[in-house]
């Protein structure tokens, strides 16, 4: 009954409060995502058998590394975990190619050198074998440990912030190339990020993780658009949270109707939450079409809402748009639409405007905290 | 010159440096990385020698190197000699008085070393021993090499517990800091000045050599 893939529970109260439960499938890229302090790094090290939290298990490959309650804590040594430290911790006395061997004691003495060799060529490093690692730049010494963690022939690949310490230009480089490299493992990969975008961009699953608690987990466009509650809503830094409350539920046009500030709008249909009921919603700003002026259509009678503009902010070829809604209430909904049409719309601070929120992309949730 | 009290110093130093290298660095490496109770009192414990007055050190060992006490009496039962005014006495008594000379430059040198360096190397299967090899003793041998120089010169120098604990015994316990004292004492100046030149000269050379090897140390990781 050996299952592939990782699978990990931690529970713990103190010193650092742990409560986790995560799973990622040989091939999937699951990014860990939460804010500095909120124990991610903590997590990960379990993984390794750096750790040992009190309660918890973890199974890779079918194989048991740590099972509390069974008394099982398999040393880091007998784990095959491939760890990339965030500074990469490379053994700064031996070269670029002996840091490799000395991750491939499981192969004869003979085969060792050939091996390192394909690896180092794998992460595009042939000809620097002989390089010391302080005389390499920070993207290299990344391929560098890359290249050291993949010569266990991990069941695991987990990678600490790998994009942390590099530039941006290398950043984006690191990033395609780690998107390549996904491909040809086999392997569960865990990355461990306080960049949300980066996280959507890379993984096929995000795990928020908050306070060493893993609050959802899910494909990203799942996450960020649909947060299971406020305090994640908040994590993943959505900018259109609003208050309303439950009007009825129309279960043959798969609707749910809100009041909010004297409104009606229509959102995805949420039978379980009862009329009435005071709730969160969210609206991803993709998701807020701008009507055009000189050509009015019909997707504008769905929750069409007035306002003006409150700031306009280009940023790249699109303009990043605050508009206050009319009426008392005083609040604004974040918007984006590309630069040419912000012009064609002659969009200003100050200028009248008028939008849609899309009925499927309005996501509920119950009011207030968890 | 008394060629005796020197090759006995020699033999000495050598001796305490070679006892104090794996006592050191095991030491060395707990201070360093080891979370415990107590971690304190026994830092502090290793370093009283620097700061205790040698000859007050020597009181203490007399007492307990004596054929009446624990362990005279245990070294006694094992050998059959004593510690007092004996070789071995002296070794022991010069290890004891060594061990922040061997400790301190060694814990520097493995607290220098990240901690997950050494988390790397356990992930990449090299077990505890293979990592000490492998990893640590690599990146800390400039502080070892620092230690085992400061013991081997402090050794030869050393007066107070020499004389408290070994006493003046030619071939035996009459280092070459005791036959200085004792030409002194018998105003033959001549050969006191040269077995004093001697030791200043080797001390000039062993700090010199310390301080070539850090640099050349420097020059290649630089």
């Amino acid at each position: 009954m050996a299952e592939p893939g990782l699978d990990v529970t931690l529970a713990q109260d103190a010193p650092i409060p742990l409560a986790v439960r995560l799973a990622c499938a040989p091939g999937e890229l699951l990014a860990l995502v939460g804010p500095s302090g909120s124990g991610k790094t903590t997590v990960l090290r379990t993984i390794a058998g750096l750790y040992r939290p009190r309660d918890g298990h973890v199974r890779c490959n079918g194989e048991t590394w740590l099972d509390t309650a069974a008394g099982v804590h398999r040393p880091a040594q007998q784990r095959r975990a491939g760890l990339v430290f965030q500074d990469y911790a490379l053994f700064p006395h031996l070269t670029v190619l002996h840091n490799v061997t000395a991750a491939l004691g499981h192969l004869p003495r003979a085969r060792r050198r050939a091996r390192a060799e394909a690896l180092l060529d794998q992460v595009n490093l042939a000809g620097l074998e002989d390089r010391h690692p302080q005389t390499l730049s920070g993207g290299q010494q990344q391929r560098v440990a890359i290249a050291r963690a993949l010569a266990r022939e991990p069941g695991v690949l987990l990678l600490d912030e790998p994009f942390s310490a590099v530039d941006q230009v290398t950043r984006r480089k690191l990033r395609r190339e780690l998107a390549a490299l996904r491909t040809a493992l086999q392997a569960p990969v865990v990355l461990v990020t306080h960049d949300l975008e980066e996280a959507a961009m890379l993984a096929d699953r995000l795990c928020i993780l908050h306070h060493g608690e893993t609050l959802q987990s899910g494909p990203p466009r799942d996450v960020l658009a649909r947060p299971d509650s406020m305090q994640v809503a908040r994590l993943v830094d959505l900018r259109n949270v609003f208050e309303g409350r439950v009007h009825d539920h129309d279960a043959a046009a798969g609707v749910t109707r809100i009041e909010w500030r004297g409104r009606l709008l229509e959102a995805r249909h949420r039978p379980d939450l009862p009329a009435g009921a005071a709730v969160s919603w969210v609206i991803p700003s993709a998701a807020v079409i701008l009507h055009r002026r000189d050509r009015p259509s019909r997707g504008e009678r769905e929750n069409p809402v007035a306002g003006v503009v409150e700031s306009l902010v280009p940023l790249g070829e699109n303009a990043s748009l605050d508009l206050r809604v009319d009426g008392p209430s005083g609040e604004s909904i974040a918007l984006s639409v590309p630069l040419h049409v912000a012009e064609r719309n002659a969009l200003s601070v100050g200028a009248d405007a008028r939008v849609s929120l899309r009925a499927d992309a309005i996501h509920l949730m119950p009011a207030g905290g968890a | 010159m008394d060629w005796d009290a020197l090759s006995l110093s020699l033999r000495l130093a050598a001796c305490t440096a070679l006892i104090l290298l794996p006592l050191g660095v095991a030491a060395a490496r707990v201070l360093a990385w080891g979370r415990f109770r107590g971690r304190g009192v026994l830092e502090a414990l290793l370093t009283v020698p620097l700061v205790l007055p040698p000859t007050v050190l020597g009181f203490y060992l007399l007492g307990s190197f004596d054929a009446g006490a624990p362990v005279g009496a245990l070294w006694r039962a094992l050998t059959g000699g004593t510690l007092n005014f004996s070789f071995a006495g002296l070794l022991a008594a010069s290890v004891l008085a060594n061990l922040p000379f061997a400790i301190l430059p060694m814990q520097r040198a493995f607290e220098s070393i990240a901690r997950n360096v050494r988390e790397a190397a356990w992930c990449s299967g090299l077990s505890a021993w293979a990592t000490l090899w492998r990893i640590e003793l690599p990146l800390a041998w400039p502080g070892l090499l620092s230690g085992m120089v400061l013991t081997f010169a402090h050794t030869l120098g050393e007066f107070g517990v020499v004389l408290m604990v070994g006493g003046n015994i030619p071939g035996e316990t009459r280092t070459l800091s005791i036959a200085i004292y004792d030409r002194t004492q018998a105003f033959d100046d001549r050969a006191a000045g040269i077995m004093s030149a001697t030791l200043l000269g080797f001390s000039f050379l062993v700090v010199w050599g310390v301080y070539l090897l850090d640099r050349r140390m420097r020059g290649r990781r630089g």
